[in-house]
């Protein structure tokens, strides 16, 4: 691809680098650790589902158990495998008599590794067929239909009840949409257990469970037959329970997920070490089951400016890209983030706003880039909200950004309305129809103002990830240097969970996982 | 013949503004115009119109004129909607609560604060509760600010601390406590079904308990807060959309200085 922007390719070269040695450095780190999360999401992939009688999900109960007796740097996998040697019985039904307090995992003889590997093996693999038989149904349902070509209409739903979003989602499709989020309750990112089934009550979004994303799954499978369009399904695989939320997406056949390597840490308070280390085995999930994983650079222009932070953005990108390649995940999955949050005050900000956009598609040709509508300079004046909508929305067309969540006039007032997301939807597709080919008829001038941003951009964030590399990750986040935010190594959420790796570990799931391409 | 087509105005009406009889505007005085838009979950049809009509007739619109009525969904329809209001306002009457303060200028406030108080205050924000969002308090603390108005951050007679997001209401106030906060700013962006409105009750019972609910200035803020609805819940102000971190300082100040009677 020719650049339209000049940009420098040797400093992407070196910017890549850069990232990639950070990540080498933190890889090593998470190697060394497993974390409560890891470990019932093990649980969730051996088969271990349901509550106890307080309504404790059975992955807590089991991992808690191992926890109470200083038995989890093992590992579930030995224990559970242990078990199955010894007593004879599945996954779920060991799982149980722990539950029930008649069973001490740790209180039993101890077997072979050989005998354990061959317990877990027929477990393991029925696990990973059943993901990977969803990840073909997508795939056909795909061919069978054919995918939407250009960018994607996103839009999220957000009742707090499952039943009335599927009215909503079903709406937004018939409409238009080609992906739906439904976007989580407030606070379920710091719960350190997934909720049990079907749920009608939420703030500001729905509860991330099993079932409801079976639920939303079939709704959207059923209005995707009538309308001969296949519908993708976005949840949040963010916080305190990452890969556990990964494992039951992979299940329920979701497409897309919010899964960045430092949003947690940065905006939710979670410990820097808990989330490195699930942000991994997430990734390594959502490869296999062909999930396209959405990262959350665009938070940071929510905090800091975005004309001053643009390179904390591109930094970050080039981040999520090592960390995510080193989970197995392949570049046309990740959907790097960004947004159009620069003030509209700011003379020829749509300038800068267009070179930002083309920058980031000239760098990650292969990803599919999640590009955030305007919300933090969303006034309440919706008139003039829709015309920033506009704005972004040919961004998007010009520069071939791929996931578009849609921006609503009425952000900043409510959950969207009904006729919100009409106007919004309609909005988009005037703009992607009317400007279609306009992004390959256009050069941008040679030594413009958006060469010269875009340039500029580029090395700042080369120059800073050369300091990142220098720093390590750890100590960047403690300096604040994204979102302006400062999080302590040992401080946020979830450091209780994080636990080293004791000899004899072994996570069975990691490694075919990562392997990604699950009908490779 | 435009004049004729176009000329929906009642031939009658009185042009003199009297604001015992307030009304809207569209481009002739008192001529009552709106716009308004809605969807009825129906089919989109002429019943479908008729009902809007009524709608807006219930809703005292004369002469509602239907611009627009578009299918939203099978059973869904939008409705865009113009008439003249025929209700009137007194706007003589209207009493508001409002903070009566003229925001001062950062290095105004500085002054302020050495002439009046004579040492650092110390401030303490964060977005409480399950809140999530700190795009609100961000605003008011960040150095950078917001818009052109410089964040308490870059006061120097402030001591800002911003705890960020999510934070329980009792660790809150125990910070503010050890930090001997002057001033406590709870940030509120989330508001549906009103847990904004349980979780700053929930703030202020606790700090009643403890008895250090007049130990501090308490202001809260967002997009859905007014200073009405704060002092309502029990707190000393509430800015909503459009303030700054110039409004709430100003306040926060003043109001120490009426309490110390340095005023």
């Amino acid at each position: 691809m020719e650049s339209k922007l000049n940009l420098n390719f040797d400093l992407v070269e070196q910017a890549r680098n850069h990232a990639s040695k950070v990540a080498d450095d933190t890889q090593r780190f998470i190697d060394r650790h497993t974390t409560v999360a890891v470990e019932r999401t093990v649980c969730r992939l051996l088969g271990i589902d349901g509550v106890n009688s307080f309504e404790v999900p059975l992955p807590n109960v089991v991992v808690e158990h191992l926890t109470a007796k200083g038995a989890l740097g093992q590992g579930v996998t030995f224990w559970i495998g242990n078990a199955m040697v010894e007593t004879g019985k599945s996954t779920q039904e060991i799982a149980e008599a722990v539950a029930d307090g008649s069973l001490d995992l740790t209180t039993l003889p101890t077997h072979s590794d050989a005998e354990i590997d061959k317990a877990i093996e027929p477990v393991v693999q029925e696990s990973l067929k059943k993901i990977a038989a969803r990840r073909n149904r997508r795939e056909e349902l795909l061919a069978k239909y054919g995918d939407k070509e250009g960018p994607w209409i996103y839009l999220i739903v957000a009742t707090g009840n499952i039943y009335e979003d599927i009215v909503q989602a079903t709406a937004a499709a018939r409409q238009g949409a080609d992906v739906i989020a439904v976007i989580r309750t407030t606070g379920q990112s710091l719960l350190d257990y997934v909720p049990y089934g079907a749920t009608t009550e939420g703030f500001g979004g729905t509860y991330a469970t099993q079932e409801n994303f079976r639920l939303m799954r079939d709704a959207l499978d059923k209005v995707g037959e009538e309308l001969g369009h296949y519908i993708r399904l976005c949840n949040y695989c963010s916080g305190l329970c990452m890969p556990e939320i990964a494992a039951m997406g992979a299940f329920e056949g979701l497409d897309v997920m919010l899964n960045d390597a430092l949003y947690g840490i940065l905006f939710r308070d979670i410990n820097m070490q808990r989330t490195l280390v699930d942000q991994s085995f997430s990734r390594a999930i959502n490869a296999y089951a062909g999930v396209v994983i959405n990262t959350g650079e665009d938070n940071y222009l929510t905090t800091a400016d975005a004309v001053e932070e643009a390179h904390t953005v591109l930094a970050s990108q080039f981040l999520n890209e090592a960390f995510a390649l080193r989970a197995g995940l392949p570049e046309e999955q990740m959907g790097l983030g960004h947004a159009f949050e620069i003030d509209p005050d700011v003379e020829n900000g749509f300038l800068y706003e267009l070179a930002q956009a083309e920058m980031a598609r000239e760098i990650f040709p292969k990803a599919p880039l999640k590009y955030m509508p305007p919300t933090k300079f969303m006034t309440g004046n919706i008139f003039r909200g829709h015309v920033q909508d506009a704005l972004f929305n040919i961004v998007t067309i010009l520069t071939d950004q791929k996931i578009h969540l849609l921006g609503m006039m009425t952000e900043a007032i409510h959950t969207p309305f009904l006729s919100d997301r009409f106007l919004a939807i309609q909005n988009a597709q005037y703009i992607f129809r009317t400007m279609k080919d306009l992004g390959s008829e256009i050069v941008f001038k040679e030594g413009g103002i958006m060469q010269t941003r875009a340039n500029e951009v580029l090395t700042k964030a080369t120059n800073l990830l050369g300091d990142i590399e220098q720093l390590g990750i750890f100590e960047t986040l403690e300096k604040g240097i994204f979102a302006d935010i400062k999080r302590p190594r040992d401080g946020g959420k979830g450091l209780d969970g994080v636990f080293q790796k004791a000899p004899g570990y072994r996570n069975p799931f990691m490694e075919p996982m990562m392997k990604g391409g699950a009908s490779k | 013949m435009s004049s004729g087509l176009y000329q929906i105005r009642d031939k009658d009406l009185d042009t003199t503004l009297d604001l015992t009889k307030l009304r809207p505007y569209g481009d002739t005085m008192n001529d009552g115009k709106v716009q308004m838009s809605f969807t009825l979950p129906v089919k989109d049809d002429a019943k479908g119109q008729a009902a809007a009509v009524q709608m807006a007739q219930k809703m005292g619109i004369a002469d509602p004129n239907v611009a627009l009525h578009q299918k939203l969904d099978e059973t869904f329809t939008f409705y865009v909607v113009y008439g003249a209001v025929t209700h009137s306002v007194n706007y003589n009457e209207i009493e508001v609560l409002t903070v009566a303060d003229e925001a001062m200028e950062m290095e105004e406030t500085n002054e302020y604060i050495r002439e009046h108080i004579g040492r650092k205050i110390v401030v303490v924000g964060a977005s409480t509760g399950t809140d999530a969002h700190t795009v609100g308090i961000d605003a008011i603390m960040n150095r950078k600010g917001f818009a052109g108005h410089y964040g308490l951050e870059r006061y120097e007679m402030i001591e800002a601390y911003n705890l960020g997001s999510q934070v329980p209401n009792e660790e809150f106030l125990q910070k503010c406590q050890e930090l001997h906060a002057d001033v406590a700013l709870i940030s509120q962006t989330v508001t549906q079904k009103d847990v904004h409105i349980k979780n700053m009750t929930e703030f202020i019972e606790l700090a009643e308990a403890e008895g250090v609910r007049d130990k501090m200035i308490l202001c809260c803020g967002g997009a859905r807060i007014t200073h009405a609805l704060a002092k309502e819940l029990g707190f000393d102000a509430g800015f909503g959309a459009g303030t700054y971190a110039g409004d709430v300082i100003t306040f926060a100040v003043k109001e120490m200085a009426r309490r110390m009677g340095k005023e």
